[in-house]
């Protein structure tokens, strides 16, 4: 086995151990990075900096300071500010952007002694799920069916295939409506979005204020929990970070889940469901129950109302958010014409430095907060999501201690598969994912099996908010439960 | 204590038009900057006058990622000019994105206040003279973001943008369309003007921008004001117009004053008013329109997703309210029931916290409140204007100035004798006790002395006397060059009492 493929758990051992050091288990990232282009998950390599972190990482080993992620090489997603390295949020309009300042999450990290390989793949503001708006191209997924290249999910692609083709050893994501849990899903690891307010938002580049939540996608539970500790905590800097303290989320890994609760949502069973989504959550359910949990049947009735509410409120957050890239400080500015002013300037820069699904958000966004229209959109979209919050606390209140339900419609789909499709066939990837953002729960998205196809396929468990612990419990206990140990073959190896 | 004094309302301002008689409502929108040396959601500071784009934090600059975090001292100011306006405060109030591009707006919307202002109802009382007041409802004051400013005149082809003031607290604090003349309107902001520099909520310098007003203007016929006020009906009201941005009190009131002409112009023409927002141009004495109401921006307020609702404890409010400092309606109260001023000199002492506090430390001296307030405003006051100084530059401390009044009050000067004084005090300083006794300038009293003075000119000036006896007006002929030959020293009452014995009147 290869240093990179290893998991941070096992990494951290063997670093404390002293069987390996840092600047080796960078080296193998760095070397595997660097015959991954076919994949497309990192799009700035940042290896200096990754080779300066993981000499300062051997250091601290050497001294016996050794933080949890000491030497534990990672991709950072590109919507996280990054000091002095391009952070674009794979949009055109942030050409050349090098922030001044380093987001919380990754602030953090490093602080922890983690290694930045460079920034990850991502769709263009965190707007899709496939990762095809992505200014840099789209991420392929490691996994394949025949000579078909699959999608990696979005918006946290690059992240997916970047953990799931061993290039880092644990990624950073973010979640507004399904980002981390999908591609988890469609590319065989796991991604947590924890509690709204459990990570700081500082220094991410914001899609939709509300419902944006950071978290980790790595190839286990058990680096979910390692990883998600260095990256929680309250921030003064951040007034939606909740000063609540950060529990040991590695002990709450207990395996014992008897006697909890785990419900079955019925609105979950979507019409025209596959058979073997059906069969994996089937499935899923009678491994907890095997493991001494009682399955209940809870109902979350506002749940059909969940995706158009959130196609509402975060455009509308997203319009706002993206006003600022106007080509007047920084990014983007598009050559003007004779007699151009700053109506054009800004017609011309948005225009040239958004794509298609950017701007298509944006325009929803506008509109549904535009005089008139505020009400029948913004306002109802508002009321609907406050009544799936209170499914979520009533069912919670009952005494239920998590929510099993699919993570994914379907398996990974063909990339360019979904280029001529009404978009909100596209937007129908978050149908089991939103309601969690919506209601700030956190949500985690486990590798349960293999399709018909011999794609990986994930369970989603939606925990109770600020128990992110117990909910990695569980998680935990499906992962071991069902024994997902397949791998994709490394093909863009070849060649 | 009393609140303010009793007073009654002015008639309110009629203007006549071709036709017919035509009255004026008035509302306010005042933007006041919040006196703090940090901005409202960051630690930028608001120095006045600094290098350009040196006073910007990133999220100032709308920077990638960046949040605001609420400065509290921002949030306390704006109580206690909640509290200062006997408002309504809100112990939960929240914070609203007014999105809208401008390049010296950089995050594309402004952060403020439109669904739950920190301030709710209050009032203000507009003096209009001693014994004339306007009761202004104030009906909310709301927190929001200061722009930058662009300029577009420094460069041919180009605009700049500094951002120094971008996030800089301001208060918008809005009326009732209570104010009935460009007068009152003016007053109004005065003040306003006047109430936040005592609580030291704003600075209140017009010139540099820190108190701004948009003015809403609309004309009626005599009686239909009443009419809305009783029933809260605004149709029966004209169409209002907005002038927006204005900086100067002589501005709002030439302002108002011309708009209320053309809209009565507009409306005995058989016209109709446009709803829209207007600029005003002191050159040309004008407004002119800025955009109409189908221009006008759809600004798309929603619930800004960085902030949590604002909430605040009765008991932190309360402990704002334990400092609050005595406000002019009440200072001048005191001044008139305490120190038995008069409304106008109470008026001019409290026009000014300075002032007020000045007067009060030359009262603590000489115990004498009319007296105090005589020299204060004539003598000082006259003094300092003629020199163009403030009141914290005078050369005479409230010690001095009280001394002299006290060597009044006890006799030993005349108020001639006094004003020698003054003037040597405040050009070269001293005590005023001790230059009164160093340089021999204490009223002579000696009645013996005066006596002999007086039969002496008496001597002098037979047929004066003979005069004055057929004329006893004359006697003050006497009197004058008694004081005269004492060099001011003879204490007048006396000579005047000595003279009219002597002369037999």
């Amino acid at each position: 086995m290869s240093l990179n493929e290893l998991t941070i758990a096992e990494a951290r051992d063997a670093l404390r151990k002293g069987d390996t050091t840092a600047a080796e288990l960078t080296g193998a990232c760095l070397s595997a990075i660097e015959k991954a282009g076919a994949l497309n998950a990192f799009v700035h390599h940042t290896p200096e900096i990754a080779q300066e972190q993981a000499a300062a990482a051997d250091q601290r080993l050497k001294a016996g300071d050794a933080p949890a992620l000491c030497g534990i090489p990672l991709g950072i997603k590109d919507l996280f500010c990054t000091r002095g390295v391009p952070s674009q949020a794979a949009s055109g309009i942030l050409e050349g952007f090098r922030p001044e300042y380093e987001s919380t999450v990754t602030r953090q990290l490093f602080a922890s002694g983690a290694v930045m390989l460079g920034k990850l793949n991502m769709d263009e503001f965190a707007m899709g799920s496939s990762n095809e708006t992505s200014v840099y191209g789209n991420a392929v997924n490691p996994w394949k069916v025949d000579d078909r290249l699959l999608t990696p999910g979005g918006s946290s692609g690059g992240s997916a295939a970047a953990v799931a083709g061993d290039l880092c050893l644990g990624a950073t994501g973010t979640d507004t409506g399904g980002s981390i849990r999908q591609p988890a899903a469609f590319t065989g690891i796991v991604g947590i979005k924890p509690t709204y307010g459990r990570c700081s938002r500082w220094g991410i580049v914001a899609f939709a204020s509300s419902l944006d939540q950071a978290g980790p996608m790595t190839k286990t539970v058990r680096d979910a929990a390692i990883m998600l500790q260095a990256m929680a905590g309250h921030d003064p800097m951040d007034s939606t970070s909740a000063d609540i303290p950060v529990p040991d989320f590695e002990a709450a890994l207990t395996g014992d889940i008897r006697g909890k609760k785990i419900g079955i949502p019925r609105e979950y069973r979507m019409e025209g469901m596959p058979a073997e989504i059906e069969k994996l959550w089937a499935d899923g359910a009678a491994m907890l129950r095997d493991a001494g949990a009682e399955i209940v049947d809870i109902s979350l009735p506002h749940t059909k109302y969940a995706l158009p509410a959130y196609y509402v409120v975060a455009p509308a957050e997203a319009s706002s958010n993206l006003a600022r890239y106007d080509g007047v400080r920084y990014g983007h500015r598009a050559a003007l014409g004779k007699g151009d002013g700053i109506v054009e300037m800004y017609e011309k820069t948005r225009a040239e430095g958004f794509g298609k699904e950017v701007q298509r958000r944006v325009m929803i966004g506008t509109y549904v907060l535009s005089a008139g229209f505020y009400d029948a959109y913004y306002n109802r979209a508002r009321k609907v999501r406050a009544l799936i919050k209170r499914d979520f606390d009533e069912v919670f209140a009952a005494g239920v201690d998590a929510i099993l339900t699919p993570a994914t419609p379907s398996s990974a789909f063909g990339l360019g598969e979904m280029a001529s499709a009404d978009p909100v066939q596209m937007y129908l990837n978050d149908v089991f994912t939103v309601t969690v953002n919506l209601a700030g729960l956190p949500g985690i998205s486990v590798p349960a099996g293999l399709d018909q196809k011999g794609l990986p396929l994930g369970l989603q468990l939606i925990g109770r908010p600020w128990a992110e612990g117990d909910l990695l419990n569980h998680a935990y206990v499906l992962e071991q439960a069902a024994g997902f140990a397949a791998r994709p073959a490394k093909w863009w190896l070849e060649g | 204590m009393l609140d303010h004094l009793a007073f009654s309302a002015p008639e309110p301002k009629r203007i006549a038009g071709a036709r017919e008689d035509w009255e004026l409502v008035i509302g306010l929108e005042v933007h006041a900057q919040v006196a703090s040396n940090a901005k409202l959601f960051s630690g930028a500071s608001t120095t006045f006058g600094a290098e350009p784009n040196s006073n910007v934090a990133f999220v100032d600059a709308a920077m990638p990622g960046m949040l605001p975090v609420i400065n509290e001292f921002c949030v306390a100011q704006a109580v206690r000019t909640g509290l200062g306006l006997k408002a309504g405060i809100n112990l939960r109030s929240a914070f609203d994105r007014k999105n809208y591009f401008y390049p010296d707006l950089p995050q594309g919307y402004q952060i403020s206040q439109l669904y739950h202002p920190i301030v709710g109802e209050g009032e203000i009382i507009v003096d209009m003279g001693p014994g004339v007041a306007r009761r202004v409802r104030i009906e909310r004051i709301h927190l929001e973001q200061d722009a930058g400013k662009s300029i577009h005149d420094m460069d041919p082809n180009m605009s700049f943008v500094d951002l120094n003031r971008t996030g800089v607290a301001l208060m918008e604090i809005v009326s009732r369309p209570d104010i009935r003349g460009p007068e009152e309107a003016a007053a109004y902001v005065a003040k306003l003007r006047q109430i936040l520099r005592y609580l030291g909520t704003c600075d209140g310098n017009m010139q540099n921008g820190n108190l701004r007003a948009d003015v809403n203007v609309s004309i009626c016929r005599p009686g239909d004001y009443e009419k809305f006020i009783e029933t809260g009906d605004a149709s029966v009201l004209g169409t209002r117009c907005e002038i927006k941005n204005m900086n100067s009190m002589r501005f709002i009131q030439q302002a108002i004053e011309y708009e209320a002409r053309r809209q009565i112009a507009i409306v005995e023409d058989g016209g109709k008013v446009d709803q829209e927002t207007r600029l005003y141009d002191p050159d040309k004495g004008e407004t002119r329109s800025m955009r109409s109401k189908e221009e006008a921006h759809d600004y798309r307020y929603f619930p800004c997703p960085d902030l949590l609702p604002l909430e605040i404890e009765q008991a932190w409010v309360d402990d704002i309210a334990a400092t609050m400092p005595e406000l002019p309606d009440a200072k001048k109260a005191r001044f008139v029931k305490d120190l038995g001023l008069s409304e106008y000199d109470a008026s001019v002492l409290t026009a000014e916290v300075e002032n007020a506090d000045y007067f009060e430390a030359v009262v603590a001296v000489c115990a004498d409140g009319k007296l105090a307030a005589n020299w204060v405003i004539n003598e000082l006051f006259g003094r300092l204007k003629k020199e163009g100084h403030e009141i914290g530059a005078s050369p005479v401390s409230p010690a001095q100035l009280g001394g002299i009044v006290k060597l009044i009050k006890s006799g030993d000067i005349s108020g001639k004798i006094a004003k020698d004084l003054f003037e040597i005090v405040y050009t070269e300083g001293g005590d005023p006790a001790e230059i009164v006794e160093a340089r021999g300038m204490k009223q002579v009293t000696d009645l013996g002395a005066i006596e002999t003075a007086v039969d002496e000119i008496i001597a002098a000036n037979p047929a004066q006397v003979e005069k004055a006896k057929q004329n006893p007006k004359l006697a003050g002929w006497f009197v004058g060059q008694v004081l005269k030959a004492s060099g001011g020293k003879a204490n007048p009452a006396a000579v005047n009492e000595i003279v009219a014995k002597k002369l037999g009147l």
